[in-house]
């Protein structure tokens, strides 16, 4: 079974998020850098079936040639291949990452044959933009499902779990599709030391990538007004506690 | 005027608050008209075809796109929902046209729209320019209050559809056949170094239980091996968003505090009034966490009972 | 939450371990109206303290550490949050063999239990280590993890219990008022505390706070990289937080440390990693704490392969669930920056100090507030002991980044810097350099330590060599060369790193007089050799004044101890301006010339009469050489005739040329500090701060009180006098080395000082006050033949020609007491020098 992960290297903001001073990015001096965390899950759920099913993982990303990093960590984990789309590390439109990573994965696919099963996050940490995978799908003339937290691989179909509310939506694809994954899928490993050592040495396909740019062009980042939260103290100590069960009532709870 | 498509989300003709919500905002971006899917009558376009009888994402964005190609409007919207940005991603693909989503506010600029969207779950917002024909773009839920909608005569539209867009429709819908999680739990109690032992937890899963919820701890907790990792709540655990969060005996450092951030309302126990999750939290008693849990534990019990 | 006050005595600005271990020292000192601050919440406000890995290895080379980290372990323990599990370090190398060997000697000098153990006994204590890649290891059961965020908090709550502290959270220093020099108050985002004391407790970010106040302190923020791996089921299993000793990998400076069912890996190898204090993110901005930094994981994958290497049965499998860069304080020479800043009165530091020590230093710095010096002497931790240079950003990422792989190294005690050198050169650098100097560095300066053109001397004198090469790391036999050509000669030492203080006035008499023990009160032209005392009558400083007018002193102290002199003298200057301070240090440039024909040498190039009437020792006098304005001062701290000629800096060259030139008649050598700080030094028996003289220790121990008290009052006073009425718990004594053949190597064995002096089978000597006896300096007395060592006994043992021992690289080498007390071992008359 060949399955192929897209992944995207964002940075892991904490509890307050800086701006460069033209705006047009985040400040990261302070930060690392991660995949987004559906992605991570993503990553995990590809080298799961792998165990299960057999064949390869193969992860890939269109970023700057920083984005090795996130592709060596996820060979770090158990990913086999890892190819790498080098951007001038501006942030690309959703049209123009689609096109590329749909040119990409055609290419890989006509030498080394098709992926059965391609897995994207439900929608980036950062931009959010819930499109990149289905414009993909598209041009790959696949079938996708977004938001599933659950996934298996049977008889030529992948049965994928949609949770909303109080059901359950199971989804049929036939074989070769896509699907973009939800955070709670899985519990993602980290990598072991041999895990690590391994990544290190594994060799990363880059390529140049070309912008074709879409209609939606960001100007630049802000922040939006803080919310200043007040804390109600409820009370000290146990005679808070008809404080607290009357909160429960507010709350719907009991 | 500019014609406004919103396609709407309902479930039997009940229409989802995002949906009324993007219905007012396309108001103030034109005439707005109502597309739905299903047999319920709700104004505007009544896409109708017999393959779709479930939730089935390309063939509504196929319909919508058939729609759009002959009605030829300047803008569609959705509701920013899981469903609506699918859809919409799907419609944006159909028509090679760019999609902005989780859009708070448009300001038309000649043929370009000047818009602000939300970008890392809200923390982070994005000035951009859309341009295009059509413009595509989806609602982020609560920027705008829902007005009352003049619903009018439903016209039917039937798109055309392949047989083959069956294949990503609902196959099968089942109710939760797991008990409560932390994820879906609607209350998670949960447990840090101030619990002091796995002993101590105790209390928290009666209390737990007697909400419905689920007992979470913090990294502390699952280092000392008082609980197992698939409890742990934070950025090395799982991440959760119930509807009330309470945090007994947990400091809130930063790497727990980015998996329970989500929560609608956090109550911190805390003995020390100046911790993190104390002036972080909505709520937050002050004392040692133990006589506290039990008090709250009686106070349940004691209420039920009357 | 309450208001800030509007006043208080002491603000200490940080609630990590340093902070509030201070907090918690000043209340039970008596001190109140404490307020404490920190920008961060607590108990864990998001420094140092948060990320710590919490464990303490007590055995230290370093006597002060040691100290410190001991009553810190004692302090946790009293606290209820020390867990002894004990610790190893490992050895994959003879090398580290050997260290290992000399720590069991520093071990027994501060009497903590230290064992060598064979890889199979490190087996049994750590099932899953690899013991086929160790040689052994030295296992030290006392070893223990704390929980530093606990103890700041019991501490915080002493002194709250006392009612002596405010501590105020998430409360942001933004300025500090000083006013004539002294501190005046403390501005935060929450109003201004007017205080009469500031202590900075910071840690990383102490300079930048300390900036606000005009005053440095000199440290950067470094990177130790640490990983958590887990989950293990064998550390699982043992359902303990600690079950395992804690192993230190030393040769790949790395430790592994369980916590819990898993193992926190860290490292010292990776490259350095410095940050700016005004860099660092704040709480709200950082992904975990301002201190716990993205990891960079390409500089960790070497030791991966290290931590694998040693364990792999767990670490193979385990995955690696945390992993940071975590900042800490590093400072140039690796200790903590404690003590009043040199710039602003009654502005203290607490930084750069790490768990381990951090409860002793929060003590040590209470007790210097309140005291004025604390029990434990804080020398080699006082912010006030570096030079202005030594202060700069560059100097410390420079050292810092030298001794950052060093924190697990092996660090002779000899060693020299290679980062920052030629920073402080003589104006005669050039000439000493031509005689192929090998310079040590002093204060900044650099000081030919010997000379390579004097090679030739070894073989005229037959100097013996140094066998093995630790013993000859960083010495040369060419020193005991020099050494004995200067006694059948004349020498020349290049003294320029000389501290030069200048006081004048009225008041400078007076002023001198409270300041040191010995009477300065004498006739214009003669000096006076004095300790300086703390007010418990343990040793201060340790220099020499002359007088050179009615209301003119001029103080030279040595380059090691000239910061800390200078700023124990400024600060206790009169207010009313009736004595004016200078300090000359960088205006004179000194060269000794010693030897018994130092005289003819000096004469021949002056008509000033050098007789021994004319030019009596202890004086000085204005000498011109031609048209070289000198001071001669007739002194020797190496025993023989001579003077030091202190000339302009600027004539440094001229001089240095004319006694070279006319010294060739007389068969002049240039002569190092390893003779004049050593080899010269140990034969006379005479003392240096910081190796014998210490705060901890009297005169009447050192062997150098006077037959008479002077009337006038003193600092230290009371205490001396006491001490005189007292049998002294420990004289020092010069011993000489009876056996240099090591049993174990069967060849000569030279020790470098600091060894413990024991009884002949190898039990500590410990006095009636509880201190050991340990080798206060070791060095050849190329004039007596022996190979001599200086250490405090108590009475029972500091009588001559007592068998002792001394334990070097954990062997015993017989030694005899030669000399109790301050009588010179060579020359005891001082006929030499007084010729």
């Amino acid at each position: 079974m060949r399955l192929l992960v897209c992944v995207k290297r964002v940075p892991a903001p904490g509890a307050r998020i800086n701006l460069t001073e033209d705006a047009q990015a985040i400040d990261a001096r302070h930060l690392s850098f991660t995949v987004s965390p559906h992605e991570e899950c993503a990553v995990e759920e590809a080298i799961r079936l792998k165990e299960i099913h057999g064949g390869s993982v193969t992860v890939m990303t269109l970023g700057p040639a920083e984005a090795e990093e996130q592709l060596r960590y996820a060979v770090s984990v158990g990913a086999d291949q890892a190819a790498l789309l080098v951007t001038n590390g501006s942030d690309w439109d959703p049209q123009a990452t689609a096109a590329a990573l749909a040119a990409r994965i055609a290419e890989a696919e006509a030498a080394d044959g098709v992926f059965d099963l391609i897995l994207v996050g439900n929608e980036s940490a950062d931009s959010g933009g819930y499109q990149v995978g289905v414009r993909v799908a598209h041009t790959l003339g696949r079938p996708i499902v977004g938001g599933i937290k659950g996934l298996a691989i049977e008889d030529g179909f992948v049965s994928a779990r949609r949770e909303t509310g109080s059901a359950v939506e199971v989804y049929r694809l036939p074989l070769p599709a896509m699907v973009a994954v939800k955070e709670g899928i899985n519990l993602p490993r980290y990598p072991t030391l041999p895990g690590r050592l391994k990544a290190k040495k594994a060799e990363v396909a880059s390529a140049p990538a070309s912008a074709n740019p879409g209609g939606l062009v960001m100007n630049r980042l802000l922040t939006p007004a803080e919310q200043k939260t007040t804390t109600t103290i409820l009370g000290r100590g146990p005679e808070a506690a008809p404080a607290v069960v009357d909160l429960f009532e507010e709350l719907g709870l009991l | 005027m500019n014609r406004v498509l919103v396609y709407i989300e309902h479930d039997d003709g009940v229409i989802a608050e995002t949906s009324m919500q993007a219905l007012t905002f396309g108001g103030g971006l034109g005439e707005v008209e109502v597309v739905s899917v299903g047999e319920t009558a709700l104004g505007g376009w009544q896409i109708q075809h017999p393959l779709l009888t479930d939730y089935a994402p390309e063939a509504i964005a196929e319909s919508l796109a058939q729609l759009v190609g002959a009605e030829m409007p300047g803008v569609v919207l959705a509701g920013g929902t899981e469903r609506g940005n699918e859809v919409m991603a799907h419609v944006a693909a159909l028509l090679d046209l760019p999609l902005a989503a989780n859009v708070t506010e448009v300001r038309p600029s000649g043929d370009a729209w000047d818009l602000t969207r939300i970008r890392w779950g809200g923390s982070l917002l994005e000035e951009a320019t859309l341009t295009a024909i059509v413009k595509l773009a989806t609602v982020a839920p609560h920027v705008i209050e829902a007005a009352n909608f003049p619903f009018r005569a439903a016209t039917v539209f039937t798109p055309e559809l392949a047989d083959e867009l069956a294949r990503t429709m609902v196959f099968e819908r089942v109710t939760l056949s797991e008990g409560i999680t932390l994820t879906t739990a609607p209350v998670v109690v949960s447990g840090g170094r101030g619990v002091g032992s796995p002993e101590g937890f105790a209390v928290l899963e009666e209390l737990a239980g007697m909400l419905g919820g689920a007992v979470g701890c913090s990294r502390v907790v699952t280092n000392n091996g008082w609980r197992p990792h698939s409890d742990q709540v934070g950025q090395t655990g799982t991440r959760v968003a119930p509807n009330l969060y309470i945090a007994c005996g947990i400091s809130g450092a930063i790497q727990h505090w980015v998996g329970m951030m989500a929560s609608k309302n956090v109550l911190a126990i805390n003995n020390d009034a100046e911790a993190p999750m104390v002036t972080k939290a909505d709520y937050a008693v002050i004392g040692d966490l133990h006589p506290i849990l039990d008090a709250i534990v009686a106070e349940v019990r004691r209420r039920r009972a009357g | 939450m309450s208001d800030l006050p509007a006043n208080a005595r002491v603000v200490v600005i940080g609630a990590g371990i340093v902070g509030n271990s201070v907090v918690g020292h000043l209340a039970d000192l008596g001190w109140r109206e404490i307020v404490q601050i920190d920008k961060g919440p607590l108990p864990n406000p998001g420094g140092s303290t948060g990320h710590a890995s919490n464990f303490i290895f007590p055995v230290d080379h370093n006597k002060e550490m040691a100290m410190l980290t001991l009553d810190s372990q004692r302090q946790y323990e009293d606290m209820g949050v020390n867990v002894t599990c004990g610790g190893i370090e490992v050895a994959r190398t003879p090398e580290r063999m050997e260290e290992l060997r000399r720590r069991m000697s520093s071990a027994k000098n501060w009497d903590m239990e230290a064992h060598l153990v064979s890889p199979a006994e490190i087996k049994e204590l750590v099932p899953f280590i690899n013991e086929q890649i160790l040689l052994g290891g030295a296992y030290y059961p006392t070893v223990s993890a704390v929980d530093s965020l606990r103890a700041g908090t019991i501490f915080r709550e002493r002194a709250q219990g006392l009612g002596a502290l405010q501590t105020f959270a998430n409360t942001e220093i933004l300025g500090i008022e000083t006013h004539r020099g002294r501190v005046k108050a403390v501005v935060t985002d929450r109003g201004r505390i007017e205080a009469e004391f500031i202590v900075i407790a910071c840690g990383v970010w102490s300079p930048r706070i300390a900036r606000m106040a005009g005053a440095t302190i000199p440290l950067t923020p470094a990177v130790h990289q640490m990983i958590d791996v887990g989950p293990i089921p064998i550390l699982q299993e043992s359902g303990k937080e600690l079950a395992f000793p804690i192993v230190r990998d030393m040769d790949t400076y790395m430790y592994e440390r369980q916590t819990a069912g898993s193992m926190e890996v860290g490292s010292y190898a990776h490259r350095p990693i410095f940050h700016s204090p005004d860099e660092i993110p704040s709480l709200a901005e950082a992904r975990l704490s301002p201190t716990e930094l993205p990891f960079t994981a390409d500089d960790f994958d070497d030791q991966l392969e290290d931590a694998l290497e040693l364990m792999p049965e767990i670490l193979s499998g385990a995955e690696i669930k945390y992993a940071v860069n975590g900042l800490l304080s590093l400072t140039p020479d690796a200790m903590p920056l404690i003590g009043e800043t040199v710039e602003v009165r009654n502005l203290w530091s607490a930084a750069a100090i790490w768990i381990k020590e951090g409860p002793g230093t929060g003590r040590a710095v209470a007790e210097w507030m309140t005291h004025g010096y604390p029990d434990l002497d804080p020398h080699a931790s006082d912010i006030a002991r570096f030079y202005p240079y030594a202060r700069t950003e560059r100097h410390v990422r420079a050292r810092c980044a030298e001794h950052f792989n060093k924190t697990y190294g092996i660090v002779h005690p000899r060693e020299q810097w290679a980062s920052e050198r030629n920073k402080r050169m003589s104006p005669f650098h050039a000439r000493t350099q031509a005689l192929g100097a090998v310079y040590f560095e002093a204060g900044g300066w650099e000081r030919p330590h010997w000379y390579e053109s004097n090679a030739p001397l070894v073989g005229e004198y037959a100097v013996e060599d140094r066998p093995h090469e630790w013993d000859r790391r960083w010495w040369s036999p060419i020193q005991n060369a020099e050494h004995l050509a200067m006694r059948e000669r004349v020498g020349m030492v290049d003294l320029s790193p000389f501290v030069i203080f200048d006081f004048t006035g009225p008041g400078a008499a007076n002023y001198l007089q409270r300041m040191t023990v010995n009477n300065v009160d004498v006739a214009v032209g003669r000096s006076v050799y004095t300790p300086l005392l703390t007010e418990s009558g343990g040793f201060k400083a340790d220099l020499t004044i002359m007088r050179l007018d009615d209301e003119h002193f001029r103080v030279i102290t040595g380059a090691f101890d000239g910061p800390r002199d200078r700023h124990w003298f400024r600060t206790h200057l009169p207010e009313d301006a009736s004595v004016h301070f200078e300090d000359l240090t960088s205006a004179f440039v000194t060269i000794g010339v010693w030897g018994p024909k130092a005289r003819d040498l000096v004469q021949s190039i002056t008509d000033h009469d050098l007789s021994n009437e004319a030019f009596p020792y202890g004086s000085t006098q204005p000498v011109d050489f031609g048209s070289i304005n000198a001071r001669l001062f007739r002194i020797s701290y190496v025993g023989d005739l001579g003077w030091e000629i202190y000339v302009p800096s600027e004539q440094g060259m001229p001089m240095w040329d004319r006694l070279w030139e006319a010294g060739q008649a007389f068969g002049v050598v240039p002569v190092g500090a390893g003779v004049y700080g050593t080899t010269g030094r140990i034969e006379k028996g005479y003392r240096l701060m910081g190796a014998e003289l210490e705060s901890e220790y009297n005169p009447v121990e050192a062997g150098l009180a006077r037959p008479r008290v002077k009337d006038a009052e003193f600092i230290g006073k009371d205490a001396y006098l006491k001490a005189r009425q007292e049998e002294p718990a420990a004289t020092l004594c010069t011993l000489t080395v009876e056996d240099h053949i090591s049993p174990r190597d069967g060849i000569k064995r030279y020790p470098t000082g600091r060894e413990p002096i024991t009884t002949p089978s190898g039990s500590r000597i410990v006095d009636r006050k509880g201190r050991p006896s340990y080798v206060t300096t070791a060095g050849a007395g190329p004039s007596t033949g022996k190979f001599l060592l200086m250490s405090y006994l108590p009475p029972e043992h500091a009588v001559e020609g007592t068998d002792l021992a001394v334990m070097y690289m954990n062997e015993l080498y017989p030694v005899k007491v030669a000399v109790v007390g301050s009588t010179p071992f060579f020359d005891p008359k001082d006929e030499r020098m007084k010729a």
